[in-house]
């Protein structure tokens, strides 16, 4: 492999599981910007940071609002400490290169060293911005027009980018990324993230606590499905409180942790007591 | 190349481009796939397919491309013996892999077959046999980037196995999902004034400050047009018996259209299996709370973008007939379908959301009807998919 031959295996900390390591060392082998979307709470942007620690890079953090430009993240070009300047005229304000300050990938470019950089939701930025971003992030170059100046990175980092699908992004900026989503973890997967933060959890709790944890999961029409981050101060709740393993299933304890919308609470509340499996609407064959 | 695979995904509906075809050759070529069908199989999802939505269908091609590639039962078996006793994994240089480039699947079985007739026994770290350890292009802890991975520890599960599972099924767009993936679709549904017509009328800051710093401290004002989402919308839903399976989807709709507050307007209105003389203004669809349709057809302008839901499935009568009116306290003078069509004329942009899913269009009971009734408004099921289509037509004129 081109570059890096160090290969991300995961941290003791974050989890990866086998095909999400494929897909972070097949981009940083490619050199192609790894765009990850999943489920809220599935740890997207825990996996820049993982991948940092993991390779002993720099990491970059670019996050993304809902007014961010495309151009903020080359460089920003000063203009107004350059008029205060001009009108106190204590500075002298023809070199205008002192105006001119990079941006995260403008950083990322310039370090003397191989960096991760983590654009961070990118979907909340206006539509038009991964696409202004394109030829930036292809060719690993940008050019100050102020100053004339061309900024090339001098080892191309490994960008990873994450989405929560609230816009569509345009195809060509898809075609140009490597693409993962990180499936909500199952049972067993799930077991071995609470352990990494909990060691120390008694097995059975954490047993009982994962079952009823899926079984909130599976219950239809909730607006919001409880995430890993959720099950976690769950699982801490049920620690501090000290709840017998036993009671988890039948009673939920502390389920405003798992739940935050009312609604959600309520039907939760409801299936609990009748412990009906997930119910479908009868299809009628008939209209009226 | 196994080109037709890239053809085969297209036809399977995954937007393969060019682009990331040579991409997934560039990621072979370096050997990204790790020597087995399951590190292809990750490999090629992850440059070749850029949706969860399209998972699925890739997990289906790929079982179709795949399957005869991958080992039979009886025949791993006995090859898994002679690979029990592994020899440590071979690192190989650049320059011998080079010679290994080839990637022809069907050639590659068409070897591995030969070599399990010729093959009598275990055999490790040689170049030509079935084994662990060495440059055959079969079996495991070996290099041959072109390789058949038989077994071995690190992988343990079969990339087509894997493939048909199809555990991504849920993410198809054309299934029926959540308010989220509503919202995302609805979000489309924008229609910006240009910035080129209407008064500038307003201060822009940031391009002030601009002109005023370039012009060395000189206070320049910049104006521009100011953008506003001009689309209206109009939701007109079915509340009739018919309709009781699809609440949950129907709501589900209900409540993305509400959050979406990117509308310039949004009316709701609602109707008992077809509309006639009077349109409801709440789900219960009692007179007292109707309008006449007329007035609803000269309240809102033609520009508003109608959407309506609903199964569309009904006696004929109802949709064809004077008095056909589904409630027996009601009468109308004139058949449901003429309203349809008078409405369909009004807006310049409407479109017939369908919960019942289009492969049951013509099998369903109200099989009839839908097909009247899609002759007057285009129609998409209620899925995310459909929603997606339906609102690509909202944005052009009939």
């Amino acid at each position: 492999m081109p570059e890096n031959c160090q290969l991300f295996v995961g941290t003791k900390d974050y989890i990866a599981a086998e095909e999400l390591q494929n897909s972070v060392n097949i981009s940083a082998a490619l050199g192609r910007p790894l765009l990850i979307k999943g489920e809220p709470g599935t740890g997207k942007t825990m996996l820049a940071r993982s991948i940092a620690e993991g390779l002993q890079k720099e990491l970059i953090v670019w996050n993304i609002k809902s007014t961010t430009k495309a151009q903020d993240g080359l460089y920003i070009y000063d203009t107004v400490q350059r008029l205060y300047d001009s009108q106190f005229g204590d500075h002298d304000v023809s070199e205008i290169s002192h105006y001119i300050k990079l941006g995260k990938l403008g950083e990322a470019f310039t370090s003397p060293e191989q960096v991760v950089v983590l654009i961070d939701e990118i979907d909340k930025a206006d539509l038009e911005f991964p696409n202004d971003l394109l030829w930036e992030l292809d060719v690993m170059s940008f050019n100050i027009p102020e100053t004339g100046e061309t900024i090339t990175a001098r080892h191309r980092p490994i960008v990873v980018i994450t989405s929560n699908a609230e816009k569509e992004l345009p195809d060509a900026f898809l075609r140009r990324c490597i693409f993962h989503y990180i499936s909500f973890p199952d049972e067993k997967m799930m077991k071995e993230i609470v352990h990494v933060h909990y060691p120390d959890l008694e097995d059975k709790l954490l047993a009982e606590a994962i079952k009823a944890f899926y079984w909130v999961r599976s219950i239809h029409g909730l607006q919001k499905k409880p995430s890993t981050s959720e099950l976690l101060d769950w699982v801490q709740a049920l620690t501090v409180g000290g709840i017998d393993p036993e009671k988890i299933s039948s009673e939920l304890p502390f389920l405003g942790v798992l739940l935050k919308k009312d609604r959600d609470f309520k039907v939760a509340s409801q299936q609990m007591s009748g412990r009906v499996p997930n119910r479908k609407a009868p299809m009628r064959s008939f209209w009226r | 190349m196994f080109i037709d695979f890239f053809y085969l995904l297209r036809s399977y509906g995954v937007p393969v481009s060019l682009t990331e075809w040579m991409a997934l050759v560039e990621a072979l070529s370096l050997g990204l796939a790790h020597s087995s069908l399951y590190g292809f199989y990750c490999l090629a999802r992850t440059v070749l397919v850029k949706s969860e939505a399209h998972y699925d269908r890739y997990d289906q091609a790929f079982q179709h491309y795949f399957e005869g590639i991958e080992t039979s039962p009886e025949l791993t078996e006995k090859v898994l013996e002679w690979l029990e006793n592994a020899l440590p994994p071979l690192r190989i240089s650049p320059e011998e892999r080079r010679q290994f480039q080839e990637w022809d699947l069907d050639e590659l079985r068409r070897q591995l077959e030969e070599r399990l007739k010729e093959q009598k026994g275990e055999h490790h770290g040689g170049g030509r046999w079935i084994g662990t350890g060495g440059t055959s292009p079969f079996g495991h802890s070996g290099y041959h980037p072109a390789g058949v991975r038989l077994g071995g520890s690190s992988v343990n599960k079969s990339a087509v196995k894997v493939a048909a599972e199809r555990k991504f099924r849920d993410f198809r767009t054309d299934e029926v999902i959540g308010v989220r993936q509503f919202e995302v679709a609805l979000r489309k549904l924008r229609q910006l004034s240009s910035r080129v017509e209407g008064p500038a009328d307003e201060l822009d800051v940031d391009e002030t400050i601009k002109a005023t710093a370039e012009k060395g401290g000189l206070l320049h004002l910049a104006w521009a047009r100011s953008r506003k989402n001009t689309v209206k919308v109009i939701l007109l839903m079915d509340s009739g018996g018919s309709m009781n399976p699809f609440v949950h989807i129907c709501t589900q709709l209900f409540i993305a259209m509400n959050r979406a507050s990117h509308f310039k307007d949004l009316r709701f209105f609602f109707f008992h299996n077809c509309v006639y003389d009077y349109i409801y203004l709440d789900p219960t669809c009692r007179p007292r709370n109707a309008i006449e349709t007329e007035s609803f057809l000269n309240q809102l302008d033609p520009d508003y973008k109608l959407i309506i839901v609903g199964d569309a499935s009904m006696a004929p009568s109802e949709l064809l007939m004077i008095d056909g009116i589904i409630d027996w306290s009601m009468s109308n003078s004139e058949p449901g379908i003429l309203w349809l069509k008078r409405i369909a004329a009004h807006f310049e942009h409407a479109i017939w959301l369908n919960p019942i899913l289009s492969e049951y269009w013509e099998w369903t009971e109200g099989a009839y009807t839908i097909a009247r009734i899609k002759e007057i408004f285009p129609m998409y099921e209620l899925t995310v998919e459909g929603l997606d289509q339906g609102i690509k037509k909202l944005k052009v004129k009939k």
